[in-house]
């Protein structure tokens, strides 16, 4: 019949939609990882290349509009809808953005469908770039990382506005006329960008097995984590709604993975054993259904009881980074836990940066004067066994907080060999040497609430590796220090290049070297440099 | 040859053709469609404001390199696309990835901003990018260029007294250039008329076929600059007519 379809325009034209829909979802997505897209233009038709643009396709954001879809196509009363929010490191969420692709019933009987549509539909996905720049949600998506995740949901069905807040507004990226029904695309966006005052401290079981509850009430530490420590002067505060260790111990293995230096550093309050504060200051970075963002920068700390014990508080950063983008476990809000395979992990950086910024070094003014060098060194040991990180493998916890470490008991239960952390010489079952304990008392500690200012000022003082008039360095062992790469241990390591010796070219048997002799040789160099030119492009290659 | 003209962008064009320029521009209400939009900005943030809404309408108005093949069918090349980051205002835009095209959006731009800069104090001109069809005529007529689409831009470039301001200014003129984007995107998708899908034998008077990675419509960069007495001064005639008498 001239008024129906053909079969072949009707199967061409359900196809179309279906990449239209699919490419939509990447566009918008891709809009909202935070980075500049960039893709080339090639003037020879790839045939892979739907509607003739270069648009990625990211294997997550697929797989998860495939699943929203399951096997249906966007039509009347049936819409594709993209919603945007952004959660905060402290847990609050926010809608922010909600795009639908909808079907009206307005049919366009003549438009050709595998060439005028096709066209208009690229037309479309272009406003779509356009327009995704432009909504406020890009700016906020552009600078996410540190204090808030821009996450993304796809659903099918009714469109939901509501979580938009009052006074939305609406703007229409386009429509295409087919003979089935008008495609319509368009973005409801939310203007009010005030979040919720009160905040709700949910201890709620988590959907993606992280607790939420790890996260601190207190604002997001932006720069170094140092300067959080300070929030730990009191001993009496309790950690309202903590988590006891076995619950995040569960949660740990759920969702961290490992890599060799971000391990946490748990001492115990000699004391009691109050439930610690862990101190999770993370980029909850949830990619539900796939952004990577990575990083759960867990910083867990515990403080020692200052008037009782004067000693400190030990912020010890730790990146409980998936080093591995490949890791990152965060399930959708549909359920399931997809894993998120490569995706740029932008923010990674950020972490790695910020974890160097913390340099292990803090740990070693910590260090002084491990009463018992050897248990210590034996706790280590096992430690770095414990962890075994395997990043290639899965989502293995690299803590393994073993009970007793957080558990909210009598000292006497907390015993070394149960403790994984580098401190447990300090465990409780010290108190008769706590006199003789430099940890304790640290040796004209200035102000026992957090030592670790002291620390941090020894730290800014020397350029690492001095010891400081406040701490006798009696014995280095370092916290962290099993490494799989190096085949010693940090604390050797560090003893032994203290002192490093001076530079052959600094020293003064250069003066016997004769100029005529250093360019003589230069050509040799030469020749040798370019027989290996191609190592130092590898290097070179490495380094980017 | 003394009636052909050719125009600094290399373009030829008869002198005849030169002349019904300005009488075809007078009938572009009549034959194509004209969108006007206005923004005003500080002075170093011309360039960019510029070249985010050219770009913007360019990114829709071109297409991958067809590829002919027999049976008069053709493929389309793949049009990559780019995220651009303006320096002097709070805004990303999209633009298609060429460099070639880039660089001549940039030029005609480059020259506006600097007209602005040496006209009065007024600072007040107009960007125009037209696209036309170029419309075979028989001999010894050559061919005409009938413009289809016409956006206009105009520029009011204020002065700012101080870095407050300017910072003001930045995030104002970002979400101005956001609003003009939705303008265009809404004028192009109503779809109106495009021209049609030329053969093989014909592409080349409805595509500028220069590039080697893309291909837009055929297009022309004019502007106008308005002096603070209000006159217009045609800046594409006076060019138009010293090559003319260069020759």
């Amino acid at each position: 019949m001239d008024n129906d379809l053909s079969l072949q325009d009707k199967k061409d034209l359900d196809k179309f939609i279906k990449f239209f829909a699919l490419k939509t979802v990447q566009v918008i997505v891709q809009a909202r990882l935070g980075e500049k897209i960039c893709t080339r233009s090639s003037s020879s038709p790839t045939g892979s290349d739907w509607f003739n643009l270069a648009i990625k396709d990211i294997p997550e954001v697929t797989h998860e509009a495939k699943k929203a879809l399951a096997g249906q196509l966007p039509g009347i009363g049936r819409s594709m809808c993209v919603e945007i929010s952004l959660k905060t490191s402290e847990g609050d969420s926010m809608e922010l953005e909600t795009w639908c692709l909808e079907m009206n019933e307005k049919c366009d009987k003549d438009i050709k469908v595998s060439y005028t549509v096709y066209n208009r539909l690229s037309l479309l996905l272009k406003s779509l770039l356009a327009i995704t720049r432009v909504t406020p949600a890009y700016k906020l998506s552009r600078k996410q990382g540190h204090d808030y995740v821009i996450l993304y949901r796809i659903y099918f069905g009714e469109v939901q506005l509501a979580g938009l807040g009052e006074g939305f507004q609406t703007v229409r990226v386009g429509l295409v006329g087919t003979p089935t029904g008008t495609i319509t695309l368009s973005c409801a966006y939310r203007t009010n960008l005030a979040f919720m005052s009160t905040r709700q401290f949910e201890r709620t079981v988590p959907i993606m097995g992280i607790i939420i509850d790890h996260f601190v009430e207190r604002p997001f530490p932006s720069a170094g984590h140092m300067q959080a420590c300070d929030y730990r002067a009191a001993g009496e505060e309790d950690g309202v709604g903590y988590c006891t260790v076995e619950d995040s111990q569960e949660v740990c293995t759920t969702s961290f993975s490992t890599s060799p230096p971000s391990q946490c550093v748990f001492t115990v309050s000699k004391a009691h054993c109050k439930s610690p504060k862990p101190a999770v200051m993370d980029t909850l970075k949830v990619p539900v259904l796939g952004l990577s963002f990575s990083h759960q920068l867990c910083s867990s700390r515990l403080s020692y009881q200052p008037p009782m014990l004067g000693a400190a508080d030990l912020c010890y950063p730790a990146a409980l980074n998936c080093a591995n983008p490949h890791q990152v476990v965060i399930p959708g809000k549909e359920g399931g836990i997809p894993q998120v395979p490569s995706q740029p992990c932008h923010g990674m950086q950020a972490d790695h940066g910020r974890v160097s910024s913390c340099p292990p070094t803090d740990g070693a003014h910590q260090l002084c004067g491990t009463p018992s060098a050897g248990e210590v060194a034996e706790t280590l040991s096992r430690s770095g066994e414990a962890k075994a990180p395997s990043p290639p493998e899965a989502l293995e916890t690299t803590f393994t907080r073993k009970v007793g470490a957080f558990v909210n008991k009598p000292s006497t239960q907390v015993t070394t060999t149960g403790l994984d952390c580098p401190f447990a010489a300090f465990a409780p079952r010290n108190l008769d040497s706590e006199e003789n304990d430099p940890m304790v008392h640290p040796p004209e500690s200035p102000t026992s609430a957090s030592p670790l200012q002291g620390s941090l000022h020894s730290q800014d003082s020397d350029s690492g590796g001095q010891t400081h008039d406040d701490f006798v360095l009696v014995d280095f062992k370092p916290a962290f220090s099993k490494d799989d790469l190096l085949p010693m241990d940090l604390g050797t390591f560090y003893r032994e290049f203290q002192n490093p010796p001076q530079l052959s070219s600094l020293s003064i048997d250069v003066s016997a070297q004769s100029m005529a002799e250093d360019l003589d040789s230069l050509p040799e160099k030469l020749a040798i440099y370019e027989k290996n030119i191609d190592e130092f492009d590898a290097f070179v290659d490495t380094l980017q | 040859m003394f009636n052909v003209i050719r125009n600094k962008s290399g373009r030829f064009y008869s002198r005849q053709t030169v002349y019904s320029f300005s009488a075809a521009r007078k009938q572009v209400a009549m034959n194509c469609r004209s969108e006007v939009l206005e923004v005003s900005v500080e002075g170093r943030q011309v360039d960019e404001a510029m070249l985010a809404l050219l770009h913007t309408i360019l990114l829709h108005r071109s297409t991958g390199k067809f590829h002919y093949k027999k049976e008069g069918t053709y493929s389309i090349g793949t049009v990559g696309t780019q995220d651009i980051d303006c320096d002097f205002i709070d805004f990303t835009f999209v633009r298609v990835s060429s460099e070639e095209l880039d660089r001549a959006i940039r030029k005609a731009v480059g020259e506006f901003k600097e007209a602005l800069s040496n006209s009065g104090s007024d600072g007040m001109g107009q960007i125009s990018l037209e696209f036309y069809q170029k419309k075979k005529s028989r001999w010894p007529f050559s061919d005409e260029c009938i413009p289809w689409e016409v956006w206009s831009i105009k520029v009011n470039v204020v002065n700012l007294a101080n870095e407050q301001e300017r910072q003001i200014c930045r995030e104002k003129v970002g979400e101005k250039l956001g609003e003009k984007v939705i303008n265009i995107v809404e004028v192009i998708n109503r779809h109106e008329y495009l021209p049609k899908m030329p053969t093989q034998s014909e592409v080349d008077n409805v595509f500028d076929t220069s590039l080697k990675d893309v291909q837009p419509y055929l297009y022309k960069i004019t502007y106008q600059i308005t002096d603070s007495l209000g006159t217009s001064v045609s800046t594409t005639m006076r060019r138009l007519i010293k090559d003319t008498l260069a020759l």
